[in-house]
């Protein structure tokens, strides 16, 4: 094709204060291929698109070059100005003679040549530049999420309340995530469960959604659009549709080998066991490994009272498939382990604290079942060693969080904000004791955060010292806690009953292993990577896979639950098109040439090229072949790269155009 | 037969050479041979880093020379303060170029780094707490014992890179398998005072005095330690602090070696106990008061 | 963690601008009771520039380098090995207060003993310092305390009026000569860059 349409932007001073335009579009007028060339001074502006269409229909023009600015600005633009004038879209280019020229050039001289050498680069491309079409990709409008606490349940909730299917996978027997184990929630001090509770119940019954508790992913294939999730429902040997959820099992066991996890080790749970009372789905697991008919084949005392028959000894792993086309991940936090001996070898943990040596040195979320109405206590403040009633409680912030030397170097946003909750909860119960809180810095900068802060020290008494602890012993029952004040420059040794740490937020044990299965990113600390931290928080780059919650980053509830929407809007606009478009620069392997060795299949970074096989007629083979899957390939060419019989090659941006672009260069 | 090269120090010849005595009947019986660093000079001690630097590394490093000019691949430093300033002087040689020519043309000697310093609870794990345990004769039954680990044995954990500095255990895994018994205590890492005997003496009795008294809190009968510094502090101005403090202590402080040498079947005279300032008889302690593992 | 910003350098072959002030190290210092300036603070003064300040503090003195401070602190700054250089820097430019000159005119008795020795003499070292001690402030019992120690130490073979002396004690002194000279060139530097 020769009929070239050249547009050169002067971008107001932008390109034209440093490039002489008028030269430029001289030289482009002479440019082989070229049929016009004209400058404007916004090209992307609504008269500057009426120009091109016009000029389109004028000169019968089979192609364009804008040499403007960046393509992630206009080319969109562009594209849709010739379409809308009968031209293939993917038979527009730009030279980038602002980004990569004006502004980073003084010399005008040079300036200007070196938007001429661009121009002549793309004009070389877009003669070899085809037609190509968006590749529709079939979409199922089924979503999946992962983890149901309080951000999963608000994405399965605004996702199943707009008509459209959700699966809904937690690794936990009930779902409520963390959130269902705390006290009351700050600002407000509303208590956690009763708000979360009627969410947890609505999830349970909603008809759009497919509630998978205790199950875990096993893994996953397709794209977005088009995903195939194997979902391990691992065996409870309870049968949840016979079971009532009388409690007659959990009632009569008699194991108590186990402390009770949704407690966080203060209190001991039966083998057979709900996590807590209002757990959804309100239905008793097995826990093998302290149960005595699995461990010594004896009892079976929960079989024998169960007037349902649930109970089944034989239970298994089930593996069941569910087709999707988009997935949310929510799998929540866990607390930094404290102790000092780590799993992971990046960190260490605090020998300094005793936290692990010493029973009244607990952590946060320890603190929230004490003071939870329904915790291990009845929501006294008892400590554990003794039962006692704590006079002096000592909170430190910032325990594993804002410290390098211990391998987490993040702020872990909530605890200014929950230790303050935690002194003020404390103060309603044990009205004649002191709360004394260690702090770097006070973090509040949320809605009515600073005011209750202000609550905490000014009406409920909390005594702040700005300063870390070095060190904590036990003397004679009593917790010597050695720390400073910084602002009054003194050490400050309090003798406390209790210690409570606020020990960071990570993200969940096992997310490693699940962005892997999704083809997703997470940073070093494993925290899931966003697209872009301000423009796309809950996107992620694999199509398809959003997030969402303190899987992200380190979060409070009405953050979690903003994003938890957001990630379901997003799917809810996907779901919306009716059908995928994507992109069709892509891969494209000719077929015949294929050796089908299967280097690019290996260097694939999104797992985008299948092998497959030709058969003629009657189905007998006539070769194998590398297939690109146009609803995965991202157009990064380095298949093209490793490719040893130059079978495949890129759309819109070929072996051919770039050898053309660099041979009008030199 | 095991041989180490063997850096005695200015302490363990002066004032604290019960410790050398000790250290020697010791590990002769436990059949490690050690040959003594030609001409050695004094590390540099407190005084040094505290006012030049360089000389802070130079002291050590001619040390360290020496030891490498003479073949010795290893070398024990019983002392605490000599072992972690010559390892400081090893890391700063061996991480930076252009020091370790300016510190070989100071101390005269080509001085490259290579020699691994090890203090006394090293030592022992080297020739193995499994021979140790079986080569013991007399359970140390009677003991009750507070391991006490000073500053230097485990700080800077950079630079000593030797057991845990928040809740060492090594002394007590050798007292272990010599049988005795070991408190858990809360002063184990916590400075008795350090050098500042003569030219601060208060502080060392506040800092020695809380040390005896959580031992004894915590129903330990007798105190170990593994620095020379540490039992002067503890042993010989221990009438000084309970003088000071009304307190009496009369807590036996022995040194490591001490212990090793009496379960090994060696007497106090071998291994120079009768030469500390407390010399007394470890009282048993009633169980279970106290007493933790 | 690199922090390293363009302005900032190494002090005491530390980041002191990582110190982000949160007290750990003064938390956990055994003399911060009797310190007139909180070991954070003496690092705050470095940090900001205020090196005169920081090298009149008397907490600098007080400091037995147990090293509890660097082995806890969350960024990794060696506070000891900057109160170290502080003292250093003070000691270069006599600036030691009278309250707690007895540790400065120890160490560098200590010094001056080994420079001579090659090892410690300890009886004379006692002796070299109780006398200069008398020369500043005319303590009478401070130079007579301890004698009473000198017959306990002899009774247990502890008492050494001549050690081992060190064979090639010539080097020793060029060692300290060739230190003391650099190290004045690097006070004088740091000085001018305060």
């Amino acid at each position: 094709m020769a009929r070239i349409g050249v547009f050169i932007c002067w971008c107001g001073e932008n390109i034209a204060r440093t490039v002489d335009v008028d030269r430029v579009t001289q030289a482009a007028a002479e440019m082989p291929g070229v049929r016009c060339a004209v400058n404007y001074k916004y090209v992307c502006s609504d008269p500057g698109q009426a120009m091109i269409r016009d000029r389109i229909n004028a000169d019968k023009l089979q192609g364009l070059v804008v040499a403007s600015c960046s393509p992630h600005m206009h080319l969109k633009t562009f594209r849709a100005a010739a379409k809308a004038a009968g031209l293939n879209p993917y038979l527009v280019e730009m030279a980038n003679i602002r980004e990569h020229c004006s502004w980073v050039h003084h010399n005008r001289e040079e300036a200007t040549a070196k938007a001429i050498d661009l121009i002549r680069m793309t004009v070389g491309k877009v003669l070899r530049n085809k037609a190509l079409d968006p590749i529709k990709v079939p979409l199922t409008k089924r979503a999946l999420v992962i983890g149901a606490g309080v951000a999963g349940i608000q994405a399965a909730l605004d996702i199943a309340d707009a008509g459209c299917e959700v699966v809904l996978v937690e690794r936990e027997p009930s779902v409520g995530g963390k959130m269902a184990g705390l006290s009351e929630t700050f600002p407000t001090l509303d208590c956690s469960q009763c708000i979360l509770t009627p969410r947890m119940v609505e999830v349970g019954q909603h008809p759009n959604i497919t509630l998978h508790s205790y199950s875990e992913i096993e893994s996953v294939e397709g794209y977005v659009g088009n995903f195939k999730v194997t979902v391990r429902k691992k065996a409870r040997y309870v049968d949840i549709d016979k079971c009532t959820g009388c409690g007659d099992c959990w009632n009569k066991c008699p194991s108590k080998r186990k402390m009770s996890e949704f407690d966080y080790g203060l209190a001991p749970r039966k083998a057979i066991y709900m996590p807590f009372p209002q757990a959804v789905p309100a239905r008793p697991v097995i826990d093998r490994e302290a149960c005595l008919h699995f461990i010594r084949n004896a009892c079976g005392t929960c079989k024998k009272k169960c007037q349902a028959g649930a109970i089944n000894f034989e239970d298994e792993d089930k593996l069941v498939t569910e087709e999707v086309g988009a997935v949310i991940v929510a799998t929540g936090y866990q607390l930094y382990d404290i102790t000092k001996d780590q799993k992971n070898a990046k960190y260490s943990g605090y020998g300094e604290y005793g936290y692990g040596q010493y029973k009244d040195v607990i952590h946060s979320l320890q603190f929230e079942r004490l003071v939870s109405a329904s915790g291990p206590t009845g929501g006294e403040i008892k400590r554990p060693s003794d039962g006692a009633t704590p006079k002096n409680v000592v909170f430190i912030s910032c325990v594993g969080s804002r410290d390098c030397a211990k391998g987490i170097s993040y702020c872990s946003k909530i605890c200014c904000m929950y230790t303050a909750k935690h002194t003020m909860l404390y103060k309603h119960k044990v009205h004649d004791g002191t709360a004394h809180v260690f702090y770097m810095d006070i973090r509040a900068g949320g809605k009515n955060y600073e005011e209750f802060v202000r609550r905490a020290i000014e009406q409920d008494g909390a005594q702040y010292h700005r300063g870390r602890v070095s060190k904590i012993t036990e003397e004679n029952g009593k917790l010597i806690v050695r720390g400073a004040d910084t602002l009054a420059g003194v050490p400050v040794t309090i003798e406390a009953d209790m210690v409570v740490l606020a020990a960071a937020m990570r993200p969940s044990d096992g997310v490693l292993e699940l962005a892997q299965k999704l083809k997703i990113g997470y940073d070093e600390f494993g925290f899931l990577s966003e697209s872009h931290p301000k423009l796309r928080p809950v996107e992620t780059n694999t199509a398809g896979v959003y997030i969402c919650g303190a899987c992200q980053a380190p979060k409070d509830i009405p953050e979690a639950v903003a994003q938890a929407s957001a990630a379901a809007g997003k799917v809810l606009v996907m779901f919306g098109k009716g059908e995928l478009t994507r992109e069709p620069e892509i891969a494209q392997v000719d077929e015949q040439m294929c050796a089908a060795c299967y280097a690019c299949v290996r260097t694939c970074p999104y797992s985008a090229i299948d092998k497959a096989e030709i058969r003629d007629r009657k189905g007998n083979l006539i070769k194998y072949t590398a297939r690109v899957n146009p609803g995965l390939c991202m157009g990064c060419g380095t298949c093209v790269a490793v490719c040893p019989s130059k079978s495949v090659d890129l759309e819109g941006f070929s072996e051919q155009q770039i050898y053309e672009m660099v041979k009008n260069l030199i | 037969m095991m041989q180490f090269g063997y850096y005695p120090g200015c302490a363990l010849h002066g004032s604290s050479n019960d410790y050398e005595k000790s250290v020697q009947a010791c590990l002769k019986l436990l059949g490690v041979k050690l040959q003594e660093v030609d001409d050695w000079i004094c590390c540099g001690a407190t005084a040094a880093h505290s006012l030049n630097h360089l000389l802070s590394l130079a002291l050590p490093a001619r040390n360290l020379g020496i030891a490498e000019r003479d073949g010795l691949e290893n070398v024990l430093a019983p002392c605490p303060m000599c072992s972690m300033e010559l390892l400081k002087a090893r890391h700063a040689i061996q991480e930076d170029g252009a020091l370790r020519k300016q510190i070989s043309d100071i101390v005269e000697l080509k001085v490259e780094g290579t020699t691994d310093v090890i203090n006394l609870i090293q030592l022992f794990q080297k020739v193995g707490i499994e021979s140790i345990k079986e080569a013991v004769k007399r359970p140390l039954e009677h003991i009750s014992a507070a391991c006490y680990y000073g500053c230097l044995l485990t700080r800077p954990p950079k630079t000593v890179q030797f057991d845990d500095c928040e809740q060492p255990h090594s002394m007590e895994d050798i007292l272990d398998a010599l049988g005795a018994k070991t408190v858990r205590w809360n002063y184990a890492t916590e400075c008795c005072g350090a050098g500042m005997t003569m030219a601060n003496e208060r502080a060392v009795l506040d800092l020695s005095n809380k040390i005896l008294g959580n031992a004894a809190a915590h129903g330990a009968n007798c105190i170990v330690v593994a620095c020379p510094m540490c039992h002067v502090n503890l042993d010989m101005k221990q009438l000084d602090i309970g003088r000071a403090y009304g307190s009496e202590h009369n807590l036996m402080v022995y040194y490591l070696s001490d212990l090793v040498g009496l379960a090994l079947g060696l007497s106090e005279k071998d291994l120079g106990i009768d030469k500390h300032f407390i010399v007394t008889e470890p009282k048993p302690v009633p169980q279970p008061a106290g007493v933790e593992e | 963690m690199e922090h390293k910003s363009p302005g900032a350098g190494l002090f005491a072959e530390t980041d002191v601008q990582n110190c982000y002030q949160c007290g750990k190290c003064t938390a956990g210092c055994p003399m911060a009771g009797q310190m007139d300036t909180m070991p954070n603070q003496v690092v705050r003064l470095v940090q900001i520039g205020e090196l005169e300040r920081a090298m009149h503090c008397l907490a600098i003195w007080h400091c037995v380098s147990c090293q509890t401070c660097t082995a806890r602190c969350p960024q990794s700054v060696d506070c000891a090995g900057i109160m170290d250089v502080v003292r250093q820097m003070a000691a270069e430019k006599r600036i030691v207060p009278p309250e707690l000159r007895r540790v400065y005119l120890f160490q560098k008795a200590f010094l001056d003993n080994v420079r001579k020795n090659g090892r410690l003499n300890e009886v004379e070292l006692i002796g070299q310092f109780k006398t200069a001690a008398f020369m500043k402030d005319f303590n009478i019992p401070l130079l007579l305390k301890d004698t009473l120690l000198a017959p306990k130490l002899m009774q247990r073979g502890k008492f050494h009026l001549v050690g081992k002396k060190v064979k090639d004690r010539g080097v020793v002194r060029r060692i300290f000569d060739r230190c003391t000279k650099h190290d004045a060139a690097q006070v004088q530097t740091a000085g001018k860059e305060a």
